[in-house]
């Protein structure tokens, strides 16, 4: 793979050779030849990173190998899904090849994708016609091959045979079809003496080359990951330090916080409490674009998305956003080219346009790593800001000094979602062990304030 | 001692052993000394064949072919008073010649080929991905005949005599038929270890490739006989049928089973010897029906080798009735089974790295030879007539005889 740095907000990659081909299932033996916007890189491997975690979910909890083939085919198509079906496919190998990165820098990591990259290509396989799968072992020239009707006749008894004495039924049951593959291909069931073999080969029956079709993938994988890993250190490791490395840190700690594309108490939020949760309950990335707004009655397209996906993450529904956008811009401009200009954008942030996709707010990862220009507001201010200008900002959310300096500290340590965390401690007096998210920050204050509340209120009504 | 309480029981038996074999092998350990090993090295031991063997054709003549294979594959020398030297290895046959002459060592095992040299092992080691390891090796098993000692009644430990060695001839085509007909290899060199077993090398290129994984399954494949002092049935066989290669070697194990093992080790002669054979038989009323006809019989006047025959064809009748259960009836295949499976020694064939005894070694404690066996031949093979330093010694220099 390679990265070619074109801005930094794509990220494009090379491939080193053919295709995927007919079959729906992938190898995943070459990067894709594509150009990957940035957001993109983050959540397709996101929404992949959801389908592995829930195989191991599922695998832990000892399911049937049934239902756990179900939950997770169904998990696949609704993480997986993407408005073109030949986008499917891009999709899947490019979030694929992230994964790949993210997970090859350790042991742990490695095992762990790689043994559920293997039972995700084990139950994807296992679904595909008895067409395509022959058509995939071809094409990726694996030695397996079915046996003809006379070698078949030649040695179905002893194949009976086998079964009998493997306690795998009485004889054939119809089963017709074999495969001839090596016998180092199927080493367990030498072992157990559950196979016929003759000249060094076995004779398995269908179902169990999926077996082999997996273990093959499997030991593919796991020299692609070692190759990935010497690869990425010697040659970009370096260079993308600021951009990919950040993304691919987190990926690799597995957070999957919710997405707060919907905002977790269900209620909605009015425009008229706006202002009192802003104050109170904001994130300092978000007051300060609020209260930018507020003052030059406009916000750029960076700061515009930022704040106005928090919002919808926060229960701002969109007849509202829409109101509250009119609203804030109204000063500067008629409400007609606020409609012609700028309503179409928060539309299709809600998804009602276009794509139709249902953009999910920014999480501080993605936050961090933006680069505002002059004029912008958006980005994080432990990393955007000077260290005046911070501390100003953390005095306007009347913090204490010594509040103050921890995350002074924190900033200089470069530690931007721990100072987040310990402005949040200042502002609520109570523990945060870490900010990932603007909406987490949000839910966790909403939460801390409304217990206050409800201690205030049995006080009151005990005295 | 043991031996010689022997030797009074052969005279009196002149049955199946030949007699005179036991006076040769008490020489053995008289032939035994260095000066005769050194006389060895120096005009018989065959370095150029073993050389060519080892180097599978990378013999430096042609293009194309790998000169350092030699030069990393390992050796261990034992040396007198037990000193044992590992990583040696040869660049070429002079070098091999030279070492092994001058250092006469009493035993000269052939371990793995390895990545790098072995003497420069340390060197090359350091960092995850550059790890001194083996990158070939034969695929070797080591038939022991100690592991048979809870069915053998004519010997035990060290000692074997031709009552018991039909065992490793069943071991012999047993194996040898598996690893052609089955994993289709083809050079397979069966060697006699010099005492009391054989081992097998299987040099195909695909053998010689194969992962410690691969060697595992196919020491399972061949492992019938598990368990220990502890477990009574040692031999358990499941399931409606066997699997064809055990139906296959169920033929080889009857036919030996009758013919040698049953009579040689006098199975069902005495009580002592038929109680064990009878708790393999998962049925009280056979057990109790066997028992009652074979404690009368004590005092019939049968000849010695049968007896064991005799109530073999009763036991085998009781058995194969149709009035037992299928699993009573599968016991006969466990009693020949446990009698004459091969036992594998599952250590020596599951790493590469194991290091196994050179054919064509003298074994130190007996002084033999460790001649090549004939698979199919393996009949006529007789330990107790195996060359000693000492005979081989004595056609060098016929004055110089004992």
């Amino acid at each position: 793979m390679e990265f070619r740095s074109k801005s930094s907000s794509v990220v494009a990659v090379k491939a080193y050779g053919g295709g995927a081909g007919k079959s729906k299932v992938s190898m995943y033996l070459v990067a894709p030849e594509a150009d990957v916007a940035i957001e993109d890189f983050e959540q397709y491997a996101l929404d992949r990173l959801h389908v592995l975690i829930a195989i191991e979910e599922n695998r832990s909890r000892g399911k049937r190998a049934e239902d756990v083939e179900a939950a997770v085919m169904d998990l696949w198509r609704k993480h997986m899904r993407t408005v073109q079906s030949d986008d499917l496919l891009q999709k899947d190998v490019i979030s694929h090849f992230v994964l790949r990165l993210v997970h090859c820098r350790t042991e742990e990591l490695r095992r762990w994708f790689l043994e559920m990259e293997t039972a995700l290509f084990r139950i994807r396989f296992r679904m595909e016609s008895p067409e395509l799968q022959k058509a995939f072992i071809e094409e990726h020239k694996l030695p397996y091959k079915i046996i003809s009707a006379a070698e078949f006749d030649g040695m179905k008894e002893k194949l009976a045979q086998v079964m009998r004495a493997s306690g795998q039924g009485a004889g054939l049951v119809g089963e017709t079809a074999f495969y001839k593959v090596p016998f180092e291909e199927v080493l367990d069931l030498v072992a157990t003496r559950k196979v016929y073999i003759h000249q060094g080969h076995a004779y398995v029956p269908r179902e169990q080359l999926v077996t082999i079709v997996a273990n093959h993938f499997r030991s593919m994988l796991s020299q692609a990951l070692v190759l990935t890993n010497r690869n990425w250190t010697a040659m970009f490791a370096a260079q993308e330090e600021d951009r990919l490395t950040p993304i691919l840190e987190a990926l690799s700690k597995r957070y999957l916080a919710p997405d707060y594309s919907k905002s977790a108490s269900g209620s909605a939020v009015t425009l008229q409490e706006l202002d009192g949760l802003a104050m109170r309950s904001f994130p300092l990335c978000m007051r300060h674009l609020y209260l930018k707004l507020q003052e030059d009655r406009h916000l750029r397209h960076g700061g515009r998305q930022q704040l106005g996906l928090f919002l919808k993450g926060i229960g701002l529904k969109l007849d509202d956003a829409l109101a509250f956008w009119r609203g804030a811009f109204a000063p500067r401009m008629p409400a007609e080219k606020f409609d012609k200009e700028y309503a179409y954008n928060v539309r299709h942030n809600y998804g009602k346009e276009g794509k139709r996709t249902d953009y999910t707010p920014y999480s501080c990862m993605y936050i961090i790593m933006s680069s505002p220009g002059v004029g912008d507001h958006h980005g994080c201010p432990y990393r955007h800001f000077s260290p005046e200008n911070l501390h100003a900002a953390l005095s306007g959310m009347r913090l204490s000094p010594k509040s103050i300096d921890e995350v002074m500290e924190k900033t200089r340590g470069r530690h931007y979602q721990l100072a987040c965390a310990a402005t949040f401690e200042g502002a609520h007096s109570c523990q945060c062990d870490g900010i990932n998210h603007p909406n987490q920050y949000f839910e966790q204050s909403r939460k801390f304030l409304k217990e206050q509340a409800e201690k205030a209120t049995e006080m009151e009504t005990d005295s | 001692m043991g031996a010689d309480t022997e030797d009074h029981m052969e005279v009196e038996d002149h049955k199946e052993v030949k007699v005179e074999a036991v006076p040769e092998s008490r020489l053995v350990y008289d032939g035994f000394s260095p000066d005769y090993l050194r006389i060895y090295y120096g005009r018989l031991f065959p370095y150029a064949e073993m050389y060519k063997w080892l180097s599978y054709g990378h013999d430096g003549k042609h293009p194309g072919c790998d000169a350092s294979i030699m030069g990393r594959r390992e050796f261990s020398f034992t040396l007198e008073h037990d000193i044992y030297i590992r990583y040696l290895s040869f660049h070429d046959v002079s070098e091999m010649e030279a070492t092994i002459k001058s250092k006469c060592p009493h035993k000269i095992d052939i371990g793995a080929l390895y990545n790098v040299e072995p003497a420069k092992r340390t060197a090359y080691a350091g960092g995850s991905d550059r790890v001194f390891a083996p990158v070939e090796r034969e695929l070797v098993f080591d038939i022991d005949m100690t592991d048979y000692d809870d069915i053998r009644t004519c010997c035990s430990g060290a000692d074997i005599c031709l009552k018991c060695w039909p065992l490793m001839n069943i071991a012999i085509k047993i194996l040898d038929t598996v690893l052609r007909e089955d994993f289709g290899f083809e050079h397979l060199l069966w060697v006699y270890s010099g005492r009391r077993g054989v081992h097998c090398w299987v040099c195909d290129a695909r053998a010689r490739r194969l992962s410690n994984e691969a060697r595992s399954a196919i020491t399972r494949y061949l492992t019938l006989y598990k368990g220990n002092e502890n477990t009574t049935k040692k031999v358990s066989l499941t399931g409606p049928a066997l699997h064809p290669a055990l139906s296959r070697a169920y033929e080889i194990c009857r036919t030996y089973f009758e013919e040698h093992i049953l009579p040689n080790q006098e199975l069902l002669n005495s009580e002592g010897h038929f109680e064990k054979v009878l708790e393999l038989v998962p049925d009280e009323s056979v057990r109790a029906q066997m028992r009652d006809r074979w404690q009368d019989n004590r005092r019939a006047s049968v000849a010695k080798d049968g007896i064991s025959a005799s109530r073999w064809k009763q036991l085998k009748q009781a058995l194969e009735s149709k009035k037992v259960t299928p699993s009573v009836r599968r016991s006969l295949e466990e009693i020949i089974f446990s009698y004459t499976y091969p036992r594998i020694d599952i250590e020596v064939s599951k790493h590469m790295n194991h290091l196994l005894k050179a054919p064509f070694c003298i074994h130190p404690k007996t002084g033999r030879v460790c001649v090549p066996i004939d698979p199919q031949d393996c009949d006529n093979f007789d330990p107790t007539n195996v060359p000693t330093l000492a005979q081989v010694h004595s056609y060098l220099s016929p004055q110089n005889t004992m």
